[in-house]
């Protein structure tokens, strides 16, 4: 590890003051940041932690849920408005890494948490444009059993491996950002970037600027989160989905549906929701809104299965969302 | 400021990329803490900050200034065990004994969590207060990796102790 200062930020203007500093990072939790510090791959000189920043959880005048950056995510998933108003929100964190890590890891960091693509995390024997622009993808004739089946490009098809930001996805969560001319929201939807020919910006977040908070709007219905993977727990998705659901009259007034683990980013699925409103949910009906989603998908020897996957853990969630699996 | 660990003091280091883990080790030899993985991958580091339980690999030192620290040495020792540490052997939790310190630190915070109506991601209610079942100890668990394979004898341990502390 190179030598790196630490300072602890007591404000976000402190922090935001500090991280024009070039070669400067800011550090919640450390689970992400530090590793790829040791592995060599990310190499600061200078570390703000801003874990003393806002940590709150309360609701706004809207209805919607505000969650400051520093909340750590054991905390956020035990909240009793996060718990009892987006189970889907709680169930995603608690599906994510093991408890240590979700004590350590904070919500902002998660969002910014960097992928586990294995050719990425190889510093001395991959090629990776993420890591290294115009090196080349080891992934792309490789082992890539956990590698994304759409929104990938010929440079990378690494996933982004956030249980919790693909319930934010589906719940239409803002993400407030402080930067030197003030404050601005940014869609989660579109906070991270599908790879193209430039892998390694991954997020919309200008340098300098800080995520302050993170806000979900209420949803309705019920809302669930399933996740699959290699084994039963401490292992990222192969596919998870969030869905949201209301029915009235027997059709779909309302619906959201986000996938992980199959995408470079958190992978809001707005063409099977299109297919889906209005509609009963049916078996036929959920495979025309999942041909939809996948009509542009580039599937690989490797992981080709995962777009079936993805349609019966679809099935099975929006059976418990509608009742229909009692 | 100054770290606090197992109750005595002790100053942060001056070289930040030093990590909790290895300050423990290293600069105070309070080698109970086992390296495994160092990345965050195999829970033998863990330690508890203010109470909770954390990978002290991943956890610059740093970052403990101000903070409490209970490694297993804190916890109990060979006069006066902790109930979890007399349970790991009734009921054969290790075979090595190299990942048990980070799997009994881990249980301590695990019971205390809990016992404060935290949720898992297999507690099927998220509103209702979970149990101790087995499925849960294995879930909330399941940061800490066996290569001997005890898992089954660590959670029979873990059972028990839940059980004497409910009655």
């Amino acid at each position: 590890m190179n030598p790196v200062t630490y300072h602890r930020a007591a404000s976000v203007a402190q922090a935001l003051e500090s991280s024009a500093a070039p070669g400067h990072r800011l550090l919640g939790g450390g689970t992400n940041l530090v590793d790829l510090m040791r592995k060599g791959i990310e190499r600061p000189t200078g570390l703000i932690d801003v874990t003393q920043l806002s940590e709150t959880i309360a609701l706004a005048e809207d209805g919607s849920l505000l969650v400051g950056a520093a909340a750590r995510n054991s905390a956020v998933a035990a909240h009793p408005l996060v718990r009892s108003r987006t189970p889907m929100l709680a169930r995603a964190i608690l599906a994510g890494a093991s408890a240590q890590v979700r004590n350590m890891a904070t919500i902002g960091g998660n969002l910014m948490q960097r992928t586990r693509c294995l050719y990425f995390q190889d510093e001395a024997g991959s090629r990776c444009n993420k890591r290294d622009p115009g090196s080349g993808c080891d992934a792309y004739g490789g082992f890539n059993r956990y590698h994304a089946v759409i929104g990938g490009s010929p440079a990378c098809i690494a996933v982004h491996p956030s249980d919790m930001c693909v319930a934010l996805a589906a719940f239409d969560a803002r993400v407030r950002v402080a930067g030197a001319s003030g404050t601005r929201a940014i869609a989660l939807v579109d906070f991270h970037r599908l790879p193209g020919d430039r892998p390694d910006l991954e997020t919309l977040l200008e340098p300098g600027e800080v995520i302050e908070a993170v806000e979900i709007p209420a949803f309705a219905g019920p809302s669930a989160y399933r996740k699959v993977r290699d084994r039963a727990s401490y292992a990222f998705a192969l596919v998870s989905v969030a869905a949201g659901l209301v029915i009235e009259e027997g059709r779909v007034a309302d619906i959201r549906i986000a996938f992980g683990g199959i995408a470079p980013k958190p992978w809001r699925a707005f063409r099977a929701e299109a297919a889906l409103r209005g509609a009963a949910v049916t078996q036929a009906a959920i495979d025309a809104a999942m041909a939809a989603e996948f009509a542009d998908a580039a599937p690989l020897p490797g992981n080709a299965f995962k777009i079936d996957l993805a349609g019966r853990t679809l099935s099975a969630l929006l059976a418990e969302l509608s009742g229909s699996d009692r | 400021m100054a770290i606090r660990i197992n109750g005595q003091e002790v100053a942060a280091p001056q070289d930040a990329r030093v990590s909790l883990l290895d300050l423990l080790r290293e600069q105070l030899h309070l080698t109970g803490t086992k390296v495994g993985c160092n990345q965050g991958a195999c829970g033998a580091c863990t330690v508890l900050v203010d109470g909770a339980r954390v990978l002290s690999c991943l956890t610059l030192a740093a970052q403990a200034d101000g903070r409490s620290v209970t490694t297993i040495e804190g916890l109990g020792s060979a006069e006066a065990p902790h109930p979890l540490q007399s349970a790991f052997i009734a009921h054969d939790g290790f075979q090595c004994g190299y990942c048990t310190p980070g799997q009994i630190c881990a249980a301590a915070a695990m019971l205390r969590e809990i016992a404060a109506g935290v949720p898992s991601y297999v507690t099927a209610d998220l509103t209702a207060p979970a149990l101790p079942t087995r499925d849960e100890i294995r879930e909330r668990m399941s940061g800490n990796l066996c290569r001997c394979g005890a898992h089954n004898g660590i959670v029979d341990a873990i059972l028990r102790v839940a059980e004497e502390q409910a009655a």
